[in-house]
């Protein structure tokens, strides 16, 4: 009878918890943004400033530097002239950059990839439903996609010279 | 469970205090003159008797009314302090939270800031203890529930001398006749609407025992809210986002996963008159215009599924509807509520070029300033260039012009202006009410002809799955409040013990009116009204002071 008593009241303080921990952890430590490392990325299909078609699909067998920006976000100006550079160094190793801009005027991105000489691919998120489908809050925000198509990284924030050229090297094909 | 048995034959659990069958008061519990505590029928409250383990410790710690009531206490004080200063979501979303509660509320509001009261509610000390209350009321509720319950199926109609003895209400008679006496009780206890229970004679009238589980279906109640409120917490409970849209555009909506995009056709804002005389005092008393209404009329789209999300994928109208405050757009499990709104935002502006000289003027550009065109002709060889656009216009710290963001707040455009006269053209900075030649004096100007403005309107995406937790935890909650307030158990127990009546009482309140309905049940019986011995004392003791 006492072995059935401290089951109960064990079983019963072990549900309790569960539950309450699921509830600190949702709440307190789990990463609520919508793309994370690890997942299959969402599909999207936005056109580039040229008018070129550009589909993540399309871009299998790839590495994708996905890179989330505004022209009024300062650390966003500060590290394109550092992704230019290096796309034209990675491009032949089979990595793209698409840089996706948060809904401005075409006027202002266009003027803006003139001024600082852009090549990649840069589409203007008009509406933004990439950036609602990705759950990008704060800009610059870059996800990094492999040749499979999977996220490997989720990073908000300024970069380096050396970290873009890491995250580069991350999503070389076949490494 | 080891058990004992008492006298009458009926097993007990240990640490029992009365018997559960003939309320019998167990040895070693006995104070002979004292009066029976008859909490929870005195029965074996586990958790004050088996106190080994760990486990067991914390059945104990919770199960406690004392620490349950100092949860509350403690709860209820914290729920206060998060009252006294704004909390962080309610503060002005530009403002720096550190410098905010000093500068506002002095040192009281530093320290507020610094203990974290400004993030109260969703702090994880104070959702421990909500935790903890939840925990302390299953705990207790299950600790007397059972054991309760049994006593009250278990108990007999013949009761121990010392049972009854020791009651609150409690008396002895010599009748001439037990059995009329009893008959008579009997036709006014079922008349008061007892039940009446029959043992060798002896009788226990009982009405009212369902208010005895008040307590705890009020707690079920309380728990099933607790489970809603924590339940927000889960994914896909809970939705609770802002949106902005501007008139004529339309936008997805947030946390439907690029499913739903709403569109704004019209916003309309409507004001009380002012000159209405049943308003008039009210309209100076507020001290400015008021606003009676406001409504988005709201389109709802829903996108094709090409397997993709952006800019492909045809838009299906499903609903319209004007959406109005706490009149909101459903669909789905969402709902779209009108929260806020901002009137007259930049839309659209006009210029014309003019000759400085002769004020002679050459055509009219209208610039979207949400998608400007880069050239404007204005032909006969008369034709602008936007060479930069900034909506919101502002020179940062290394002291070069930008925009702070992609609303045209404060738009600047740097026109360049070619004219049969000038064709290597002419650079000239124009914003609201600036226009500057930044490089050298010009020949032509761009002057400001008419603006056109749009209203923004803002809403609230809402999906909440708690809603019939908490409706249905509260309604139980209420139940259970109600039946635990508005009725008693009482029960009255009348005996034949050595040729005598013994009459003694018991209720979980209001002693009074048991009386009365003894007093009533008694009335010819020829047996005397037994006496409240809480209230003899009392007497007793005032007339010895």
């Amino acid at each position: 009878m006492k072995q059935k008593r401290l089951i109960v009241r064990s079983s019963i303080l072990v549900v309790i918890g569960i539950a309450l921990a699921y509830t600190f952890y949702a709440n307190f430590i789990a990463d609520h943004s919508v793309a994370q490392a690890g997942d299959y990325s969402i599909n999207f299909v936005l056109n580039d400033l040229e008018g070129e078609r550009i589909e993540l699909e399309g871009m299998k067998g790839k590495g994708v530097f996905l890179n989330f920006w505004g022209t009024y976000c300062p650390p966003c100006v500060k590290e394109m002239p550092i992704m230019e550079e290096l796309y034209t160094e990675y491009k032949d190793q089979g990595v793209e950059i698409v840089a996706i801009n948060a809904n401005e005027t075409e006027l202002q991105v266009e003027n803006f990839a003139n001024r600082l000489g852009l090549t990649f691919p840069i589409a203007i998120d008009k509406g933004r439903n990439v950036i609602d489908a990705y759950g990008i809050k704060p800009l610059p925000t870059t996800i990094l996609i492999d040749e499979h198509g999977v996220i490997v990284r989720v990073f908000s924030g300024g970069m380096t010279e050396q970290m873009v050229r890491d995250f580069m090297e991350e999503i070389k094909p076949g490494t | 469970m080891s058990k004992f048995t008492c006298e009458c034959g009926h097993k007990n659990p240990r640490g029992t205090f009365v018997c559960e069958s003939c309320g019998k008061p167990v040895e070693g519990n006995e104070q002979k003159e004292q009066l029976l505590d008859m909490k929870y029928e005195g029965v074996a409250r586990r958790s004050q008797t088996y106190t080994t383990t760990f486990i067991d410790k914390i059945w104990m710690f919770f199960s406690s009314v004392k620490v349950g009531i100092w949860i509350i206490v403690v709860t209820l004080v914290a729920s206060a302090i998060g009252t006294i200063y704004p909390q962080e979501m309610y503060i002005p979303p530009t403002v720096n939270p550190a410098n905010h509660y000093a500068d506002e509320y002095g040192l009281m509001g530093q320290l507020y800031y610094q203990l974290g009261f400004h993030n109260l509610y969703s702090s994880w000390w104070y959702m421990l203890l909500i935790a903890a209350l939840g925990v302390s009321i299953f705990i207790a509720s299950v600790d007397r529930f059972f054991p309760l319950y049994r006593a009250l199926k278990t108990q007999r109609v013949t009761r121990h001398e010392n049972f009854l003895k020791r009651q609150r209400v409690y008396g002895t008679s010599a009748v001439d006749d037990i059995d009329r006496s009893f008959d008579l009780a009997k036709e006014k206890l079922k008349e008061k609407k007892y039940n009446i229970s029959e043992e060798n004679g002896n009788i226990v009238a009982e009405k009212g025992r369902f208010a005895r589980w008040g307590p705890y279906i009020n707690h079920i109640g309380l728990i099933i809210f607790l489970i809603g409120c924590m339940l927000r917490y889960f994914p896909g409970m809970y939705v609770d986002e802002h949106m902005w849209i501007r008139e004529g555009e339309t936008t997805v909506v947030p946390s439907t996963g690029g499913k739903y995009h709403v569109g704004n056709e019209e916003f309309l804002i409507e004001l009380y008159d002012e000159d209405d005389e049943v308003f008039k005092e009210a309209m100076q008393r507020a001290g400015g215009p008021v606003v009676k209404t406001y409504q988005t009329d709201a389109v709802l789209y829903e996108r094709e599924d090409t397997g993709a999300v952006g800019s492909e994928g045809e838009l299906i109208e499903v609903d319209r509807k004007k959406i109005r405050v706490n009149d909101p757009m459903k669909f789905d499990s969402f709902a779209l509520y009108q929260v806020d709104y901002k009137l007259h935002e930049l839309n659209t502006m006009s210029f014309t070029l003019e000759n400085k000289e002769t004020s002679e003027t050459f055509g009219r550009v209208d610039i979207d300033l949400f998608n400007p065109r880069s050239v404007y002709d204005l032909g006969n060889g008369y034709r602008i260039e936007i060479r930069e656009y900034f909506p919101d216009y502002f020179m940062n710290s290394s002291n070069i012009p930008t925009t702070r963001s992609q609303i045209p707040d404060n738009p600047v455009f740097i026109f360049e202006m070619y004219t049969p006269e000038t064709p290597e053209g002419e650079v000239s900075f124009v914003g609201i009410r600036t226009n500057l030649e930044p490089v050298g004096e010009n020949n032509y100007k761009m002057t400001f002809v008419d603006v056109e403005t749009k209203h923004v309107t803002a809403l609230i995406v809402r999906k909440d799955h708690t809603l019939p937790f908490l409706i249905i935890g509260g309604i139980i909650f209420m139940i259970g409040l109600v039946q635990g307030s508005y009725w008693a158990h009482r029960r009255i127990w009348l005996q034949r013990i050595d040729g005598k009546v013994w009459v003694a009482g018991h209720t979980n309140k209001n002693y009074l009116a048991l009386r009365k309905d003894i007093e009533f049940a008694i009335a010819d019986t020829g047996i005397s009204t037994p006496i409240d011995q809480v209230e003899e004392e009392e007497i007793t003791k005032d007339k010895n002071n």
